[in-house]
């Protein structure tokens, strides 16, 4: 029976008096945990799928959207863009542009979106194959790692598109006739490409050919015939600039030959104003989506930290009252022997009982509410959440919970240490 | 095994008392008799180092309290000393054995389970061992209370009013439960009271 148990019995011994500062400091704690876990893996992924892009070119609209769109696959695109107005970009000789990828977007299968690309990008994304091969013909797809494991894809499955993006389980989606095969699946790589099916830019001129190119992503196709054309599985390869300039594509993910020269800075800024093209520059963009993120997460750090001193202030209250009926146990441990300092440790250890506490079950709180959201968010963002990672900084949480509990039974502490037995135990006569 | 000699106190601003001085064996029993007011409690207090005297000596075990100061004092007192008080008080979260655990815990014996077990089947309590003080009738907490304040074999062991709330058979039984346990661990047992049923029963008395 040391200290340590017996300032246990004392907190279980009333459990509901603790019950409400155990509660209010694992929502303190739980909510700090929550944003620094959101925020260390919001920007882990930013970073990640920014895989060294410094341009994205597409159709005029939103910068932003455009960026989202073709880097993190979240939204709608601005509009496709015929190839023949982008050709200057493959050029090998273009003084600034040292290599592009192109993008065609706008189908799924079950949420997951189907992207029309070159196998380059797996470079860029520094993604490898995990088994099978790259896509090279038409209608051959690999998959990302989630999109395989989630669906039970296999090499060798097929599998028919959505045209649009369509969550799963949506009624009025519209499947395109043509078979897509599985021809290789990719190792996960924390980027988006983990959710993304690839195949060629070509495939979705052959799926779309009785449409019209350039109506936009999210119009009701609901009137569209789509049985009774025909495509050549057996497409050869064929580089892109080869084809027609009337076919068009959504965007380009361009990287520079140098990021930091001069015409490379003035870049974005030609296109835009003297072609019929948008260039975004994607760390701009983000870095405008993390401000935004910044102003909402300081208005959460005051709640938390109204949470916090509240809970503190919980503690010192249920200790400090807990004193006037305990000062005859308090006084009595001195006649056993317990000098002052074991009486202040008494009181301390029930205060940091409660942070520990709390501070255990705010975590399980975030990271149970992450794993929740980690269900959610995948479809929703193409944002892979690993809900049980914990972070460095948790750790250090746990020495602030410490120095909270120990800041908020201080007070009580002393003023325990202080019982007089003289005065508690005998009356005076 | 208990010594005073000298003994005054002074409240801070108010009454002065001065003490008969005691002198007390091992294994022998002592009432300390006076009226209300009559100071007492204050001697009590002054006996077992609680308050610290404005002139005299205490000596317990042949150690003078006044060495002894702080934490020192605090674990001399866990030792040596055994207190009962009018009311039985416990930690009330700790069962009763648990009780009589970290008395020997805090007095800085090992524990000693043997010793717990023994002591609560002398005192009728071996049923009671597993219950919380707050579950046991007035009586039984009185012996409980008597239980550990005799748990670590004090030299002397103090007893304030312990009678008052009991009846006329309690009283008798608490009094031979109190002799007879001091006894058996050679302990010097002084009884603070104005409790008159007392006299009859204890012949050595000092009065105030």
């Amino acid at each position: 029976m040391n200290l340590v148990r017996l300032s246990w019995k004392n907190l279980t011994f009333k459990p509901l008096s603790a019950l409400l500062s155990i509660l209010l400091f694992a929502l303190s704690i739980g909510l700090i945990s929550l944003l620094l876990s959101l925020r260390k893996q919001a920007d882990e992924q930013f970073d990640n799928n920014l895989a060294g892009i410094n341009l994205v070119v597409g159709a005029k609209g939103s910068p932003l959207e455009l960026t989202l769109n073709s880097m993190y696959h979240v939204g709608y695109a601005t509009g496709n863009v015929p190839l023949g107005k982008i050709k200057a970009f493959f050029n090998p000789k273009h003084p600034i542009v040292e290599d592009v990828v192109p993008l065609s977007v706008g189908d799924s299968y079950k949420g997951y979106r189907i992207v029309g690309t070159i196998p380059k990008i797996l470079d860029w994304y520094g993604t490898k194959m995990a088994e099978g091969e790259i896509w090279q013909h038409d209608f051959e797809v690999v998959i990302g790692e989630e999109v395989a494991r989630v669906n039970g894809l296999k090499l060798g499955s097929t599998f028919k598109s959505n045209h649009g993006i369509i969550d799963e389980g949506d009624e009025n989606n519209i499947e395109h006739d043509d078979d897509f095969t599985v021809v290789g699946i990719l190792a996960p790589s924390s980027t988006v490409l983990d959710a993304l099916v690839l195949t060629t830019n070509q495939t979705y001129w052959h799926s779309h050919e009785s449409h019209d190119d350039a109506a936009g992503e999210g119009d009701d196709h609901a009137g569209h015939d789509h049985a009774g054309h025909q495509h050549t599985e057996d497409h050869a390869p064929t580089s892109l600039m080869d084809e027609d300039p009337e076919k068009e594509i959504t965007s380009l993910l361009v990287k520079y030959r140098n990021a930091s020269s001069f015409q490379a800075l003035n870049f974005p800024r030609n296109i835009n104003e003297n072609t019929e093209l948008l260039a975004a520059n994607p760390a701009y963009e983000i870095s405008e989506v993390r401000r935004q993120f910044d102003s909402g997460q300081r208005i959460l750090s005051i709640l938390v930290l109204a949470i916090t001193i509240v809970s503190a202030l919980s503690i010192f209250i249920a200790l400090f009252s807990s004193l006037r009926e305990r000062r005859y146990e308090l006084a009595l441990m001195r006649t056993m022997g317990a000098g002052r300092g074991k009486l202040f440790l008494l009181i301390i250890l029930e205060g940091l009982m409660v942070a520990v506490i709390g501070y255990l079950l705010g975590l399980l709180l975030s990271h149970g509410i992450l794993s929740l959201m980690a269900a959610n968010i995948t479809d929703d963002f193409r944002y892979s959440l690993s809900p049980w990672r914990f972070l460095p900084e948790e750790i250090w949480l746990l020495a602030a919970a410490l120095f909270i509990g120990f800041l908020a039974a201080v007070i009580p502490a002393i003023q325990a240490s202080r019982t007089d037995i003289a005065e508690t135990l005998t009356g005076t006569g | 095994m208990l010594n005073s000699s000298d003994l005054s106190f002074q409240y801070p601003g108010g009454e002065s008392f001065s003490f008969p001085d005691l002198s007390c064996q091992a294994g022998e029993t002592r009432l300390l008799l006076g009226k209300s007011g009559s100071g007492k409690t204050t001697m009590l207090q002054l006996l077992a180092g609680l308050r610290r005297p404005a002139a005299g000596k205490v000596i317990i075990n042949g150690q003078l309290l006044s060495d002894l100061s702080g934490t020192a004092l605090d674990h001399f007192r866990g030792q040596h000393i055994g207190m009962i008080f009018q009311t039985a008080h416990f930690l009330q979260a700790l069962t009763v054995a648990e009780n009589l655990r970290i008395a020997q815990k805090l007095a800085g014996k090992p524990t000693n389970e043997e010793r717990i077990y023994e002591l609560l089947s002398q005192l009728d309590l071996s049923e009671k061992a597993r219950s919380l003080p707050g579950r046991l009738s007035v009586g039984q907490q009185q012996r409980a209370a008597i239980a550990r304040a005799l748990i670590n074999e004090p030299a002397v062991l103090f007893a304030d009013e312990p009678t008052s709330a009991l009846d006329d058979e309690n009283t008798q039984q608490v009094v031979n439960l109190l002799q007879e346990q001091a006894e058996r661990v050679g302990a010097t047992l002084l009884i603070v009271t104005h409790d008159n049923r007392l006299t009859s029963l204890i012949p050595q008395q000092t009065h105030l």
